[in-house]
């Protein structure tokens, strides 16, 4: 005599937010992996370039990620995030690129003397460089569409001509989750798979995965000086003093990370997770605002992606 | 602004705030489409959401004021409606071109917003936000009532099988909050509603710019008593929870093979859920087995759902890669390659029926023709119309064919198996979206027959290697002449040849086809696949024909053996063939008698790597006869 197995249907699985936002995430870097000869990660060491890094980590397992990280370096980022750098390449077990512009470098264009052309060229100039130079074809980037205006209309799949730029208007529409990842002749794409992630969504995702970040996001009490309206840290000895400036301690956190003489800081005394997001939470600006690039022009962003930048 | 709640409570972030987080946690996620054009207000409505759930911060607000004053419409007042247009393109045209999207969050659920533009572009732009919403909201400016613009949206979002649709009547506050001009309107909607399939909607009175009905319930319409919008929007169904209970099917995106002992196939979970041990059919090739363990970076998975990315291993060594299914073995989809499908049509240039287009469905992407459509619909009126092809926006149902068989299901019974894209082969550009219907009952009748005397048969008795020799290049170049001549030398030798020449077919075979851009595919179509069946019979067979386009050559490249194809471009200034103008054909065209003329006012592409390429102003046609025979039978 048999028994016949009964299988009782189980009442629905109610999938969060996250990992709805996990799932497609991952399905997306599957596509770029089935269809993309050469991808690669680009990797900031910001928060978001965590979230994303996890991501990879979990779609391809139960191997490493098939693809280098790249970062394309200014030689100005804080310490802590060279730090953070190594280490997550050695704990995912990826090759990491570090690409430095040798004009830049050659030129010793740094933020103080340099303003604008700093970013230029360290970061645009020395992104379509390191992708020129390795070939890629498909790039990931941490970008969310809830970061500002023109994100909101960037496609996942977002293709730049061979010259790097970016033209809104011949954007291929993505329907459903089918994404066409063919390329013409000396084009590249570059790949979004936080699109739809808020700052909240990346916070609570570190938080639910225990995700590594740099200490910087967290409040310590740190060297600063206050110049034009933003609390910058004395991060090296080659930060320039102003003939009446003289570093002070304060609690501060990191929103956003960038290079430390353009990055401002807030003050606060949140050193915790759960803190952190509290303070997002109940904070009255933007991610954003603490970054020198957006306050050029209203439509600075999108200009700057039209050239290239990421 | 009448003071709006929030939808989070400020109190519980700032007293505890692992409680809030405990509670963020379980959010679900809703993706909605709003449907309306500037002037029902959507903008102010998704502004007003994004403002009411604090997603607009200091710094962007002091913008948005600035903005407001500078270009804004609500004579200094703050313009919602400036949050959300994105490109600095649009803001100077006050218009919105594209699709974006929007986020913002409640106590129970994260909202992604598909905003789309109502100006011409519509079609394509909300066929591409509606494909992943789980619901719509039609917005109707209450002044105004049920427009043409309504019924388009509403047809559009139906025909992207959203279940899920929102009748916001707008703008209450400028029409005195009268509850019969809101009844008549929902009456007005609710039979046109049913006369198009559509079985049920929710209909809500709201101001987008005054709050009405959208966080809370409206004091001034005490007369309604459904749910303010955004209660509605927290507790819809969700379709991902409907689609578990659906049976098993996942798209293998990728198999993982990391070391020899490992072999696992990953991909989204698009319908049903998996347990280990389930008894799972791989498609196309039937192949039955079990599935083993369910494997993710945080463990195994006793059970996974629609919605999860995952990778699956399976009991047996069974054949399964990319675009294969792995479905429920009891309730398998189908497999086809010929279907009725309604397509929407995205690109600027139109649809060529009879070309080859990539489609692309789930992890499937294969080559497809599509036929010239039944009918295409009238979107304002849905009224069926004639149409021989498709253009930018425009809605057709038609049947195509795939070079392979595709795992499918209609889309109304599944988006991911029933949703395609067509890509063009060489802009590579996405051209058209497409809804399966069902599969044509002749495909599963119509077998290729097995034949026993085959290809290789028939060219060992000839004692030949078949080959096609397609001669391309305008009219007058020397096509036929010299393929006359290659044809006499090969005679001469022994070969065993025919030639199908351009003239001589569209006398007969291709009589019925004129000289559009889609009658020109079609005959080359046709002559394709008569040289198919030529070189199957070991022929050597050359062909005279303009063929001015490179798709349809490379679909023909494509139907041939590999080597079998050599593409000859008989290179003759347009000025020398004009000059020479054999057939009078040229005078004609300049004096506008004669229309779609290639090099006149229908465009040439000259191949970009032709096997061989005759110049005709360097040598005589005997000469490069002999050049071209030398090059492939020496």
């Amino acid at each position: 005599m048999s028994v016949q197995a009964v299988r009782v249907e189980p009442s629905p699985v109610s999938l969060s937010h996250l990992q709805r936002l996990e799932a497609d995430s991952i399905h997306i870097m599957q596509e770029v992996m089935a269809e993309a000869e050469r991808p690669v990660m680009l990797y900031s060491v910001g928060k978001d370039s965590a979230v994303m890094l996890h991501l990879a980590r979990k779609a391809f397992h139960p191997a490493p990620p098939p693809f280098p990280l790249l970062h394309v370096d200014t030689t100005w980022k804080f310490q802590e995030m060279y730090r953070m750098r190594d280490r997550m390449a050695a704990e995912s077990g990826m090759e990491l690129l570090v690409h430095r512009n040798p004009d830049a470098m050659a030129r010793g264009i740094n933020p103080f003397d340099h303003g604008a052309l700093h970013t230029d060229l360290w970061k645009t100039e020395g992104l379509k460089q390191a992708l020129d130079l390795h070939g890629f074809d498909a790039a990931f980037g941490g970008a969310r569409r809830d970061e500002e205006k023109s994100r909101a209309k960037e496609r996942i799949f977002s293709f730049r001509s061979a010259n790097h730029r970016w033209d809104p208007k011949t954007q291929r529409p993505e329907l459903w989750r089918l994404y066409n990842a063919r390329k013409n002749k000396g084009e590249s794409v570059r790949v979004f798979p936080l699109s739809n992630w808020t700052e909240l969504d990346i916070w609570q995702y570190i938080q639910l995965e225990s995700i590594p970040i740099v200490p910087l996001y967290f409040a310590a009490p740190r060297l600063t000086v206050e110049r034009d309206g933003m609390l910058l840290m004395v991060d090296d000895e080659r930060f320039r003093l102003l003939p009446d400036e003289v570093p002070v301690e304060r609690s501060i956190r990191f929103r956003t990370l960038g290079c430390y003489p353009l990055t401002g800081a807030v003050e606060s005394t949140a050193a915790t997770l759960p803190e952190v997001i509290q303070e997002m939470l109940l904070t009255t600006t933007s991610e954003r605002q603490g970054r020198a690039i957006d306050k050029d022009a209203t439509a600075s962003m999108e200009k700057k992606k039209q050239e290239g930048y990421f | 602004m009448p003071a709006s709640p929030s939808y989070r409570t400020d109190a519980l972030i700032a007293d505890d705030i692992d409680a809030y987080l405990e509670l963020h946690r379980r959010k679900s996620l809703l993706r909605f489409i709003t449907c309306g054009s500037v002037d029902d207000g959507k903008s102010t409505l998704i502004g007003r959401l994004l403002y009411d759930s604090k997603m607009i911060f200091d710094d962007q607000l002091a913008v948005l004021e600035a903005d407001s004053r500078r270009n804004g419409t609500q004579g200094g007042g703050i313009d919602f409606a400036l949050l959300v247009d994105g490109l600095a393109a649009e803001r100077e045209q006050g218009i919105t071109i594209d699709v974006a999207y929007r986020f913002f969050a409640t106590e129970k659920r994260k909202f992604i917003v598909a905003d789309t533009p109502g100006h011409e572009q519509y079609t394509r732009n909300m066929v591409t936000g509606a494909s992943t919403a789980d619901l719509a909201v039609i917005l109707i400016d209450a002044r105004k009532g049920v427009l043409t613009q309504t019924r388009r949206h509403s047809y559009l979002a139906h025909l992207l099988g959203i279940r899920n649709l929102v009748l916001a009547v707008n703008k209450m506050d400028l029409i005195g909050y009268d509850r019969h001009a809101y009844d008549a309107i929902v009456a007005d909607y609710a039979a046109f509603a049913a006369s198009i399939g559509i079985e049920s909607f929710v209909p809500m009175p709201i101001s987008g710019l005054a709050g009405d009905n959208i966080a809370t319930r409206s004091a001034n319409m005490l007369w309604y008593d459904g749910p303010c919008l955004i209660e509605h929007l927290e507790t819809v169904p969700l379709d991902v929870v409907s689609e578990q209970a659906m049976p098993f099917r996942m798209p293998v995106q990728m198999v993982k093979r990391p070391d020899p002992n490992f072999r696992g196939f990953s991909g989204l979970i698009a319908a049903g859920s998996v347990r280990p041990g389930d008894r799972v059919r791989v498609l196309p090739s039937g192949r039955e087995t079990r599935v083993s363990r369910i494997v993710t970076f945080d463990g195994d998975l006793p059970l996974a759902v629609a919605g999860q990315s995952v990778t699956l291993t399976l009991a047996d060594e069974v054949d399964c890669s990319r675009g294969d299914v792995l479905a429920a073995a009891s309730a398998p989809p189908q497999t086809a390659d010929q279907f009725e499908a309604t397509i929407v049509w995205m690109s600027d240039e139109p649809m060529l029926p009879g070309r080859s287009y990539l489609l692309k469905l789930a992890a499937q992407t294969v080559s497809a023709q599509i036929q010239a459509p039944k009918y295409q619909v009238n979107v304002n009126t849905m009224a069926e119309m004639p149409a021989r092809t498709l253009e930018l926006n425009a809605i057709g149902v038609a049947n195509l064919f795939t070079d392979r068989p595709l795992v499918f299901e209609p889309y109304v019974e599944s988006r991911t198996l029933g949703g395609f894209i067509l890509i063009d082969k060489i802009s590579n550009a996405t051209v058209a979206a497409g809804l399966l219907h069902f599969a044509l009952r002749r495909a599963s009748n119509v077998h290729w027959q097995a034949l026993e005397v085959d290809r290789a048969a028939h060219a060992a008795l000839k004692n030949q290697q078949p080959r096609v020799l397609w001669f391309t290049g305008l009219s007058g170049a020397g096509k036929s002449t010299i393929a006359n001549l290659v044809e006499k030398k090969l005679h001469a030798a022994g070969r065993h040849t025919f030639l199908l020449d351009g003239d001589n077919i569209r006398h007969g075979l291709c009589r019925d086809l004129g000289f559009t851009d889609a009658d020109r595919v079609e005959n080359i179509r046709r002559v394709g696949e008569v040289a198919r069946l030529m070189a199957d019979a070991g022929l050597i067979v050359l062909t005279a024909f303009i063929s001015p386009f490179r798709a349809e050559r490379r679909m023909v490249r494509e139907l041939m053996a590999p080597g079998e194809f050599v593409e000859i471009h008989v290179d003759t200034p347009l000025a020398e063939a004009e000059r020479r103008d054999v057939k009078g054909l040229y005078a004609k065209a300049r004096r506008g008698e004669l229309h779609n003329f290639t090099g006149i006012d229908s465009p040439y592409e000259p191949p970009e790597r032709a096997e061989i390429t005759v110049d005709t102003s360097g040598m005589t046609a005997e000469e490069a006869a002999e050049m071209i025979v030398a090059r492939l039978f020496a």
